[in-house]
């Protein structure tokens, strides 16, 4: 188990100290796929190198399976660093070494015999699916299984955390696909606890089970990813679960306000809401977005509508009398 | 100074110089060049090392006089030309080889012009490994000495090599230099016949085979570095 407990991180720089993480208090369950988003410079890529102590927290805890890293010696967290590996936006596999040897590189530093981390790392290669790999370079691989190599890599000392920092960020879709599906594999098959840093939903959507949002160096809010992504409560949430901004010239906020709507299961998602608002209360919506997503085997849906200020409140009645689904007032124009 | 460069009898002055002399020379160049830059190698790549892994934020961050004082010291001996510098480390010759005139005499003043130039080559050559790649060392428990030795080094390889060349192409243009302070090689033979006894064809012959030297360690060293460098597809 991760505890993260009131974790703060702040840079010096020429324009004085920049608060990059601000009492950051997160649980992460052992066996668990956590997924930590937030738009760039939220945050996340210093939050997951705390977790490593490769950033030395300003204040706060970080617990690994009850050992406290901060508190560690120089030698002590070389070795914690064995069971906490990570894999990472532009793979850094060492170039001048073959896939083998990169795979064998971590055992080399821990003092494994050769012949015995030989084995291991083919085992491994034969694992993330690159046995015909060993001898190549990683010049001569693609991303993804540049990516596989750097994965076979961080397992090869047996972790029980692997820390992901952005690691599809540089990849295509499919490529991201398998490469998210090879992770769902390690964490079933041997139960290693994964934390994955992304700015991508998708990543997010498709592997992980509780999700933190970060925004500005703070936890926005965290739970469930079905929970988070169907509801989102904050104002970083909206933003990653709905994009994109309502253009001001869209809608005059004089004379028009926004509704936003979430509904949370098909037979909601189903109702012709803005047809039946239309013809049984006479609202004159009109529809500025809309989705629709899977989530854990639901289907969650989003809307944001405009409707004259004069029909708000009506509006906001028929709404209200439907299950499953929440409306609210948008005034941010977020 | 050129008239008459090309006479029967400057002619076969140089032939036979070709013959007697020059052989034993090109030797002498090349010895003196190659041992110089192994020696100065030998000492300019740890303080290359240190100057990047010493650094405030490096691997191994070491005090900050201590960086200072190694940054002025490289600097300083960078900035004595080396016909001076050769005569000012006579005494060290003498306490190490004996001697301060002939060949192995002047290995002294050329490595003590070398191993600063080496340092600062080194020191580029390992600026340019991808600070992420030794990152994920860190990040997989690597002490500081086996980020150096087994991520810093062996990644810079092939620019290690390209940078070696370039100080050993400099050293074997010092070396002939050092045919003024009796040390001996083609630069000698240079000096010597061109400059002291006004045969100037023979000392053309001479440059040229320096040229030819030059040519034949950059061909070697450039191919050296493009064959141990992984990153390109073969």
């Amino acid at each position: 188990m991760i505890e993260i407990r009131h974790l703060s991180k702040t840079f010096a720089s020429p324009e004085g100290e920049v608060n990059a993480l601000h009492d950051i208090n997160l649980t992460i369950p052992d066996g668990d796929v956590y997924g930590i988003i937030g738009m760039s410079g939220a945050g996340k890529s210093t939050l997951v190198r705390c977790i490593n102590m490769l950033e030395k927290p300003t204040g706060g805890t970080v617990m690994v399976d009850g050992r406290d890293m901060g508190a560690l010696s120089p030698a002590e967290l070389r070795k914690a660093r064995r069971d906490i590996t990570m894999i990472f936006q532009q793979f850094n596999l060492l170039m001048q070494r073959t896939c083998l040897q990169n795979v064998c590189f971590p055992m080399e530093l821990s003092g494994v015999k050769k012949a015995a981390a030989r084995k291991r790392a083919m085992e491994l290669l034969e694992l993330v699916g690159l046995p015909d790999k060993a001898g190549a370079y990683p010049a001569q691989l693609s991303g993804g299984q540049q990516q596989r190599v750097a994965i076979a890599r961080a397992l090869a000392t047996d972790p029980k955390v692997l820390l992901c920092d952005e690691a599809t960020s540089a990849l295509d879709p499919s490529t991201t696909a398998q490469i998210l599906s090879l992770i769902r594999d390690i964490n079933a098959k041997l139960g290693i606890t994964v934390v994955v840093i992304t700015h991508q939903m998708s990543v997010v959507k498709e592997i992980c089970r509780h999700v933190a949002i970060l925004d500005r160096g703070t936890v926005a809010e965290e739970g469930l990813v079905s929970a988070v992504f169907a509801a989102p409560r904050s104002q970083a949430g909206r933003r990653l679960v709905f994009p994109g901004r309502v253009d001001e010239k869209v809608i005059d906020p004089a004379r028009r306000g926004q509704l936003r709507l979430v509904f949370r299961d098909s037979a909601t998602t189903s109702i012709p809401l803005v047809a039946r608002m239309a013809r049984e209360r006479g609202i004159l919506a009109s529809v500025i977005s809309a989705t629709t997503q899977p989530l854990g085997g639901e289907t969650y849906g989003g809307m944001l509508l405009s409707i004259p200020h004069e029909q708000m409140a009506e509006a906001r009645a028929f709404l209200g009398s439907i299950a499953n689904l929440t409306a609210e007032e948008v005034s941010d124009h977020v | 100074m050129y008239n008459g460069l090309i006479s029967a009898d400057s002619v076969a002055q140089a032939l036979q110089c070709l013959k007697t002399e020059i052989p034993f020379a090109i030797w002498e160049t090349f010895y003196v060049t190659v041992i110089s830059t192994a020696l100065a190698v030998l000492v300019g790549l740890p303080l290359g090392v240190l100057l990047v892994a010493g650094e405030k934020g490096g691997v191994l961050p070491l005090p900050g006089w201590l960086m200072k004082a190694l940054n002025v010291v490289i600097n300083l001996l960078r900035s004595i030309p080396f016909l001076i510098l050769m005569i000012m480390v006579f005494p060290l010759s003498r306490l190490l080889i004996g001697t301060t005139v002939g060949t192995t005499a002047t290995i002294v003043p050329l490595v003590a012009a070398a191993f600063p130039f080496i340092a600062r080559l080194v020191e580029s050559s390992l600026r340019e490994v991808d600070p992420n790649i030794v990152e994920a060392a860190q990040s997989m428990g690597a002490t500081p000495l086996q980020i150096i030795t087994r991520v810093m080094l062996p990644e810079s390889v092939p620019s290690l090599l390209h940078n070696v060349t370039i100080a050993l192409t400099t050293i074997l243009g010092y070396s002939a230099m050092s045919g003024i302070i009796g040390g001996g090689g083609l630069g000698q033979i240079a000096i010597n016949y061109g400059y002291y006894r006004y045969k100037y064809l023979v000392m053309l012959l001479a440059v040229v085979l320096l040229i030819l030297l030059v040519q034949f360690f950059q061909t070697v060293g450039t191919k050296l570095a493009v064959r141990s460098d992984k990153r390109l597809k073969h």
